[in-house]
Formats: structure tokens, sequence, C-alpha cells
């Protein structure tokens, strides 16, 4: 058998049950991959060798007496380090949470135990999952594993590095306003954003709280929603949770797309998008078409708005979600004769300029006599984007888009502009505006050899038929192509 | 045109101590960022409703029944000081 680092879990699960491949085994390939990687990506922040082999052997037992808890049993995962995990230190990527050890687990820690996964670590992120780059990380930026002088995406940047690299056969991130599929499209795996509501954020440190959505990476898009499966579903420590029936993720998989309507979204795929990226998105196309979707141009106007929206509410949001850290109850404390002193030092020293620049941005746009011009405003910005979508899904079963505008940039090349940083989220903000899932699927490398990925948006609680048209996407593009650094020359020297 | 703001004043209502370098700094970025953000104004949303969820909900009920919580001791273990069971602070008004 080749690596089993390499593998599917899809594959890693039928060679468990076939008797071929135990979980010890499967776990120690993973981190003896990210032991030889690491030095190269940071991916990781923590990794939990002790706690993932003593997993391993629990699940290597369960399963020789019978108890299967089902695809995940005994797969091993790696999470951002913005989901809470009981007894593991838990940052954010951030000094002001330097050294916290959460006292409970994130919802979805709980589920993935349940499920029988196998935690390797927590992953590096751009601080508070603010950034689309990695490089906002307190503890040092991560490396591309196809090119390490370019970034990764963010912010789950190092989520998507490790499923990438082999040091993981999945992984979790959250998406805000694009940090799963930026990231997963600039790494060429598969990223996905569920449906807000579908997956608890209970243990989640919260970013922008209407926006923030957990949801998955993978090296196929059936691993994506096999993850998905395990973690979705109503949890009663979420007020925006969804109550009522999961949709059936899995259930039209192979179907195809013959039949279906696909639109191609105008205003995500022409202004700003880099020809190469367009190309492969055309192609992909094609390919559709020739698979039997009928596939029609779709304009949605207030797409153009989506980004101006998306800064005045995440920051806003942001700014009341952090007011938390402010050196009483967890984390960093500096110096100060008086608690208000004490507290705007800590914050001050804690916080990254990213996270004080949202802060600032937020606290303004919320502050007296701005609040409807601004956040008010881009929530009912928000209402109309919804609507146009709405109105698309009359006619069209899923829209698509390029997932990013570009592939990998170098690291260093946008820290100095925000505004041309947040540019890398274009693509992907208006479904976190409007609530609704989407997926990101490897197509193509581009001339540089650096992955393209492929958008795939549906209705709200449309994940059906979301996994259905990606599934066809993915056997399309036939994408098989692996990560430099998760080639064997690097990895056997 | 960069829209001007009192960052002085801003900084202080998010409690961020800053230099006055790293004032000036945030206040001219800011300022270039909410130009682009402005454009959300263009829009015309008189009688639109705002979003921030996209399945319609109105109150999240549980059943009032009495659950654990976490010990208060694992709460504090994580605190910067501590003491008797509260989490500790330097004065709140200062020596005056």
């Amino acid at each position: 058998m080749s690596d089993p680092a390499d593998l599917t879990i899809k594959a890693a699960g039928a060679a468990m049950r076939a008797g071929e491949l135990t979980s010890v085994d499967l776990t120690e390939a993973v981190l003896e991959r990210a032991r030889i990687t690491e030095s190269h990506l940071h991916a990781f922040l923590t990794l939990d060798q002790a706690g993932a082999k003593a997993g391993a052997v629990a699940a290597d037992a369960a399963l020789a007496a019978g108890e299967d808890a089902g695809p995940l049993h005994g797969i091993p995962i790696a999470l951002k380090d913005n989901m809470c995990t009981k007894g593991i230190e838990t940052t954010a990527s951030s000094q002001i949470l330097s050294g916290w050890i959460p006292p409970y687990n994130a919802t979805v820690v709980d589920r993935l135990d349940t499920a029988g996964a196998v935690i390797v670590g927590k992953t590096n992120l751009d601080e508070f999952a603010m950034g689309s780059s990695t490089e906002n990380s307190a503890y040092g930026t991560t490396r591309n594993p196809w090119d390490t002088d370019t970034v990764p995406g963010g912010s789950s940047g190092g989520s998507a590095a490790a499923v990438a690299a082999g040091s993981a056969l999945g992984a979790f991130g959250s998406d805000t306003g694009g940090s799963i599929r930026q990231p997963a499209a600039l790494c060429g795996v598969v990223g996905m954003k569920p449906t807000y509501g579908l997956v608890s954020r209970y243990g989640l440190i919260a970013f922008a709280s209407s926006l923030d959505q957990i949801g998955p990476f993978a090296r196929s898009v059936d691993d994506a929603a096999v993850l998905l499966e395990a973690i979705a579903g109503f949890d009663i420590h979420d007020a925006t949770s969804i109550r009522g029936d999961v949709p059936n993720i899995r259930g039209s998989l192979n179907s195809g797309v013959a039949g279906l309507k696909v639109g191609i979204v105008t205003e995500l795929s022409t202004t700003g998008i880099d020809p190469e990226v367009r190309a492969a998105v055309d192609q992909t196309l094609a390919g559709l078409s020739d698979a039997g979707a009928e596939v029609v141009d779709v304009s949605l106007p207030s797409c153009e708005y989506g980004l101006s929206a998306y800064y005045l509410i995440a920051p806003a949001e942001c700014s009341a979600n952090l007011a938390r850290f402010d050196g009483v109850r967890f984390g960093l404390r500096a110096g100060g004769a008086t608690t208000e002193e004490m507290m705007a030092a800590t914050r001050a020293e804690g916080f990254g300029p990213e996270v004080i620049r949202r802060i600032l941005l937020g606290t303004y746009a919320l502050s007296a006599g701005y609040y409807d011009a601004f956040y008010g405003q881009a929530q009912r910005v928000r209402t109309l984007i919804r609507r146009q979508f709405a109105a698309a899904y009359e006619d069209v079963d899923v829209l698509v888009a390029p997932t990013s505008p570009t592939t990998a940039f170098p690291i260093g090349e946008r820290t100095a502009d925000p505004i041309a940083m947040y540019y890398a989220d274009v693509c992907t903000i208006p479904v976190n505006l409007t609530g609704d899932p989407a997926i990101s699927v490897p197509v193509e490398l581009d001339s540089k050899g650096l992955p393209i990925g492929f958008q795939v948006m549906a209705p709200a609680l449309g994940e059906e038929r979301l996994f259905q048209v990606a599934k066809a996407v993915e056997d399309i593009a036939g994408f098989t192509a692996r990560a430099s650094l998760a080639t064997s020359e690097v990895v056997q020297p | 045109m960069p829209v001007e703001i009192d960052i002085a004043k801003v900084a202080s209502l998010a409690r961020i101590a800053l230099s006055e370098e790293e004032l000036r700094q945030y206040g001219e970025q800011l300022g270039a960022i909410l130009e682009h953000a402005e454009r959300v104004q263009q829009l015309p949303t008189e009688g639109i409703p705002p979003t921030s969820h996209p399945v319609p909900m109105t109150n999240a009920f549980r059943d009032d029944v009495v659950t654990g919580s976490l010990p208060a001791e694992d709460i504090l273990a994580g605190a910067p000081e501590a003491e008797d069971g509260y989490f500790r602070v330097p004065p709140v008004l200062g020596d005056s």
C-alpha cells in the first residue's frame, strides 16, 4: 500500500475494516508526515502526539470489539485553533489567549469524539480568523505546501495546508467571509461552508456571529460530506442552531448533473479574475455541459456591494464579541493602576494590528449616530443580496463562480495593504451574507503549478444538491495532483 | 474622500491604549476602508428589513429544566488572578 497518510477517509476506512490497516498505523503515518513537513509549513500550533496515539489505540480496540462508530472511526483529523478543546491549549492564534486551556469542548469536538475521530492537533489561523493568508497569526505564518514562498490562504490556512500535506486526512475550519473555501482553493483541497445554523457554533471562538460557520476540509467531495454529516444538526447550546431535519447530505452524491441548470455568476467571475482562473472555470463549465447540465449566465448586481457590506458587518460584530478579552477572566493581563487602565493595556498588548483595525472599525460603525448608516444599512443590503440569490434559484439549481480571484500569492505581498487583502474574499463573501451553503473543489493547476478552486453555491439547506454538483465537478476535473510537500521525494529523503 | 474619524475617541470606547503614532496610522487606514464600505449607502433600502439568519427564526426556547454548569474552579483556573472564588482585578476607581 502507498503511504497511508495519502489515503482518503473513505479508502482508509475500507482498509481498516478489511483488516489491512489499523488506526494506530494510520495515525503514526500522519504524525510522521507532520514531523517531516512542519519545519517547512507550520500548519499546526499544537500537535497532540500522545493524545492522538491514545485515541488511535482506543479506536482499534473498539473496532476489534465490534464497536464501529461509523466512517470517521479511527481517522486522524485536525482542528482550527479557534475551536475549544478541553485540556488542550486554544489560542485563536492570538497573544491574548496564549496559554489558555479551555474547560470544555466545542459541540463539534464532542460530536467528532462520538464519531470515533482521532484529533491530531490544532491548526494555525489568522488571529481570531481575521485575514485571508494566515499571515496575521501571532505565532508565525503557515506556508502553502504547493510552494512554500506563497500563502496557504486564510483564515483557516493551517487546516488547509495540513490536509494538502497529508498531516491529517481531514480537518475543520470556520468560514466567516471565505475562510474555509479560499484556503481550500489555494491549497488544492475540498473546503465547504454549510448553511448558517446547520452546525453548532458552541465553543467556536466568535468573530462575526451572524456569519461564522464551521465546516470541513478534505481530499475528496465524498470525504467532505462524511465530515459534515458527523457534525451537522441541532444543538441546544447555540441559539441560532436550526431545529428540524438535517439535509440528506450524501443522498444524491452520485446522481450526476444531467438535467440540472447551473448559473455562472457574472459579477463574481469577470472583473478582477485572473485569466487562468477564469479559463479553468470555463473548462469546468464545458465539462458540466457535456455531462448534461444546462449552463446559463446569471447576473446578481447586488454582489458588487457584498465586500462593502461585509466590511461593516464583520468588524461591528467582532468589536462586540472581542470585548470579552479584557484581562479579567482568561488569557493575558498587562499592568495598570486601575481596572480600566489594565484592560486598555492588555488589549493593546494582546491583539495584533489587523484585530485592532477591525475592532476600531466596528466600534466606530456601531457608535452613537452611525449605527443605522453603517451596520443597519449593511444588514438591509444583505436582504437585497439574499433576494437576488433567491430569485436566481427560482430558475437555476446551483450557482457557480471561481472560489478565489487568484491562485496563491507570495508571502508578504498584501500585508501592507488591508484593502488588497480583503479583495481575496470577493467571490466567497456573498454566501456568508445570504447564509447559503457553498463548496470549493480543486479543478486545475495554473502555469505556476498552483491549484485553482471552483465554487458551487446552493440555496439554504440545499446541501444534497450542492454535494451532487460538487461530486460531478470533481469527476469532470479529475484533479489528482498532490502538493510537492506531500510527495515521496520530499517526505522520504 | 476618505472619512474623517475621531480615532482617539474610538480607541477609548474600544478600551485599547494606543500611542499617538498608532492612532494616526489606524485613523488613516480606517478612513480608507470606510470610503470603500460607504458604498452600501448608494443602494436604496427604504422598507427593506435587515437579515441576520437565512432561516426564519423568532426565538430559541429550551425546556425550563435545571441543568449542571461548569465547576467554578475550572473557570477560575484560566483567569490571570483569582481569590476566594472570584476574579481579582486592580482597583476599579484608582486612588483618589
